[in-house]
């Protein structure tokens, strides 16, 4: 499992607008292209001093494919990711707060502890 | 030496921008008594005459990421650019370009690094709402030269509860220790309980009250002590998962000092959290200020 990919996915999807309409359109291209071309790029190094191990298990693929925010926040990612790239693609599609409610809602199931953020 | 004119804790809600400029229908049902609020607020920095701000807040994964997170970073730089696109796209947060004190800024890495606080530091830094919300509600004109003070509050491991108090208690050394006659207010924000992307998140007011009244009192009463015995980085995810961003708050009763009762204190129970704002004078309640 890796956690911190997950949470690089978010990271590098939610700071650049045409990753997210990217990402909204067509989930699992990004996804495959996101983990063959991103996933091992080191962040400010030259493309040159890209990692080589860094890959998604199947669960964590199948969760971001299907924007299943419920899976990702279970599997450890960090919420704010989560939910802030999430409103970005989704709350135009709804009136006010009525995403953010409904986001919540899928999770009432959940209870405290909530699963590790560490990565 | 600098004078620390004014202490400033509270929140940074990142709508009070858009809610307070929205018009007509727009306009949410709060937005005046928030406005009311934040005016009044506003008023102790401005009686205060501070000539430079120090600010203490907490980047939101914008500019700092995981693959090398600093735990506390002071930002030297002339200049800050600030806020980002997906604050922009989210909140309708203006950018901004905000001046900044070098001198001082060089005076409180040498100086911190030289009382065991082990700060990173950044000549290229662009920041957050963090830091931006409380410009926005204290000045908004934006006018005064910054030193921003980043703590990691989002990306475990974090630093321990005592670690903040004990950074708030250098700055204010360290500020007063600044070879400079200006007057120095120093500002930092952080929440109350808080969720962000859980199930209690967006509730009809902030999702734990009963540690919200409790963490009023700790700050308003500059009960330190109090605090540190109830508090731990693990009872701190109870009151909602973003509640760690408490963490600024006790750095800055650091600041303020053990014991010492806020001049202003006020509070407005939003949906999802409670706004809380806190001013301490130092150096005695300016002339025509409340008590």
């Amino acid at each position: 499992m890796s956690k911190y990919l997950i949470d690089k996915f978010l990271y590098t999807v939610d700071r650049d607008p045409e990753l997210v309409e990217r990402y909204r359109e067509d989930p699992t291209g990004t996804v495959e292209w996101w983990e063959a071309e991103m996933a091992n790029t080191l962040l400010n190094c030259i493309a040159d001093e890209r990692t080589t191990w860094l890959a998604f298990d199947d669960e964590e693929r199948r969760a971001l494919r299907e924007h299943d925010h419920v899976a990702l926040f279970q599997l450890g990612a960090h919420p704010f990711l989560t939910l802030t790239l999430f409103i970005a693609m989704f709350e135009r599609d709804h009136g006010p707060l009525e995403y953010q409610k409904a986001y919540g809602k899928a999770m009432e199931h959940i209870s405290l502890p909530y699963p590790d953020i560490a990565t | 030496m600098a004078e620390l004119a004014a202490v400033i804790a509270s929140t940074h809600h990142p709508f009070y921008y858009r809610a307070s400029t929205s018009t007509g229908a727009d306009r949410p049902p709060f937005a005046d008594e928030w406005v009311a609020k934040i005016e009044a607020f506003r008023e102790t920095l401005t009686r205060a005459e501070p000539d430079v701000l120090v600010m203490v807040g907490s980047d939101h994964f914008h500019q700092l990421w995981l693959d090398n997170m600093p735990q506390f970073l002071v930002g030297k730089a002339p200049f800050f650019d600030a806020n980002f696109y997906n604050e922009e796209r989210e909140f309708g947060l203006p950018r901004m370009t905000l001046r900044g004190e070098e001198d001082l800024a060089a005076h409180l890495l040498r100086d911190g690094l030289d009382r065991d606080f082990d700060l990173a530091f950044s000549n290229e830094l662009r920041i957050d709402h963090s830091i931006t919300c409380p410009i926005i509600t204290l000045r908004p004109q934006a006018d005064l030269p910054i030193v921003p003070i980043y703590t990691n509050i989002f990306a475990p491991p974090l630093p321990q509860p005592k670690r903040f108090v004990q950074l708030g208690r250098a700055i204010r050394e360290m500020v007063e220790s600044w070879d400079s006659d200006k007057r120095v207010a120093v500002i930092g924000t952080g929440h109350l309980s808080l969720e962000l992307g859980g199930p209690r998140q967006f509730g009809e007011h902030g999702p734990d009250p009963e540690f919200d009244r409790k963490a009023v009192e700790w700050i308003a009463s500059g009960d330190i002590e109090g605090c540190l015995a109830e508090v731990s980085l693990e009872s701190l995810h109870t009151p909602g998962n973003a509640t760690h961003g408490f963490m600024d708050f006790m750095l800055m009763m650091g600041v303020a000092g053990e014991g010492q009762k806020a001049d202003h204190v006020d509070t407005l129970d939003l949906f999802h959290t409670m706004e809380a704002y806190f001013t301490w004078y130092p150096n005695g309640v300016p002339a025509g200020s409340e008590r």
